[in-house]
């Protein structure tokens, strides 16, 4: 094999460099994000419910908030949801943020260990915790 | 099975004369639709204004109006013009109305601050121009936009023959003052356009829009297509302007020509 010492070294390097992520973390473990509902309001609640279950809304927030998204812009849809007989109207800031006040440990937390930033909050805004 | 140049000039040369023909056909055809079709919706609502214009007088009264708009709407007040956001603004007579060329019109009407918004189109250019259907027409004649879908190409700007477009060049934000600003409507960010959207959010809830609640009954807001409407009713009695009508973009605001107490 011609330069082959020059190949082999540059595999190497080359190596080092495409798994340096993986052994820079190896052992260290990320601390698993804890979403708290921790807001006046929900803590005010006998039943603590949304508009789906826990493990549904974990998951699939993102739909929900986007087919929300789309029938109240754009077809006008904007009958509320009614739950146990309380009313949540189809909005992220006046839906959502109106028990979920606390938008760091609630939203920020999870979005920032699964690297995903949300273009929401350009637009959408909410008062800081407390303020409300 | 082959075939020589002749035999193939001769089917490219009817081929030609055909597509030519079945496009002049659907020219004339869609000219005589246009010509035909009514600017009432098939839905049976057309909401419209009718701005009195003489019954806003002060610059109170204007600065009320406008005031209304732009603060429920978190729109910023940018003071660079080149960068600045309107939903509802003023302007001149002969920016207003620039086909009426009459030059003896009185003083008054001259001088006057003529209020500006988007004209919520039978026929916007706009909505035909948007390549995202971003800036769409409701059933009940609405323009409104979403701004999710807007990539802020600017297509729309071009298209509107009123200016009712603005562009948001720097973040808006920078501008609202984030303590005072409406805690139930979003703001904009940097790379979308926006405009007046006759307030949806008010109309799902059985409100008139922000401007007319403010205009102390400058401003009368109503369905076109309903005869017995409030708005038809001023329409029919009293002589009416709307800007620019030789584009043809069929606008749902009408401006109340002179004076006194005509509308409402």
């Amino acid at each position: 094999m011609y330069n082959g010492s020059k190949i082999i070294i540059g595999l190497i390097i080359f190596l080092a460099i495409a798994t340096f992520p993986l052994y820079s973390n190896f052992g260290k473990s990320a601390v698993m994000p804890k979403p708290s509902i921790d807001t006046p309001v929900i803590n005010q609640l006998d039943r603590k419910e949304c508009v789906e279950s826990a493990e549904y809304m974990k998951k699939e927030h993102m739909k929900v908030l986007d087919q929300w998204r789309d029938e109240v812009v754009r077809e006008g849809k904007r009958d509320v949801i009614t739950v146990g007989g309380r009313v949540f109207e189809k909005s992220l800031q006046n839906g959502c943020m109106q028990c979920h006040s606390n938008k760091s440990k609630f939203c920020d937390e999870c979005h920032s260990y699964a690297g995903v930033k949300p273009y929401c909050w350009d637009c959408h805004f909410f008062k800081e915790e407390g303020q409300r | 099975m082959s075939i020589d140049r002749r035999k193939f000039l001769k089917i490219a040369g009817l081929s030609g004369i055909g597509m030519g023909l079945s496009a002049a056909d659907s020219l004339i055809k869609g000219k005589a639709h246009a010509s035909e079709e009514s600017s009432l919706p098939e839905s049976g609502v057309r909401l419209a204004l009718v701005i009195d214009v003489g019954k806003i007088r002060t610059d109170e009264d204007y600065k009320r109006i406008t005031d209304a708009c732009h603060s429920i709407h978190n729109v910023p007040n940018i003071p660079n013009t080149k960068h600045e956001v309107k939903w509802i603004w003023t302007d001149t007579y002969e920016h207003t109305f620039p086909d009426q060329t009459n030059e003896f019109i009185p003083t008054e009407m001259k001088e006057k601050p003529f209020l500006l918004l988007c004209n919520h189109c039978a026929k916007p250019p706009c909505v035909r121009v948007c390549p995202t259907k971003a800036t769409f027409k409701r059933p009940d004649g609405i323009v409104t936009q979403d701004p999710h879908r807007c990539i802020g190409c600017r297509f729309c700007m071009a298209a509107c023959p009123y200016g009712s477009r603005s562009f948001n060049w720097v973040d808006p934000r920078k501008y609202l003052d984030m303590n005072k600003v409406n805690p139930d409507y979003p703001t904009r960010t940097m790379g979308v356009v926006e405009k007046c959207t006759l307030c949806v959010e008010r109309i799902a809830r059985g409100l008139e829009p922000a401007c007319v609640e403010a205009s102390n009954g400058a401003m009368v807001f109503g369905n076109l297509a309903d005869p017995n409407s409030k708005v038809r009713k001023i329409l029919s009695t009293h002589y009416t302007l709307i800007r620019k009508p030789a584009v043809g973009t069929q606008p749902s605001v009408f401006y109340v020509i002179g004076g006194g107490e005509n509308a409402g």
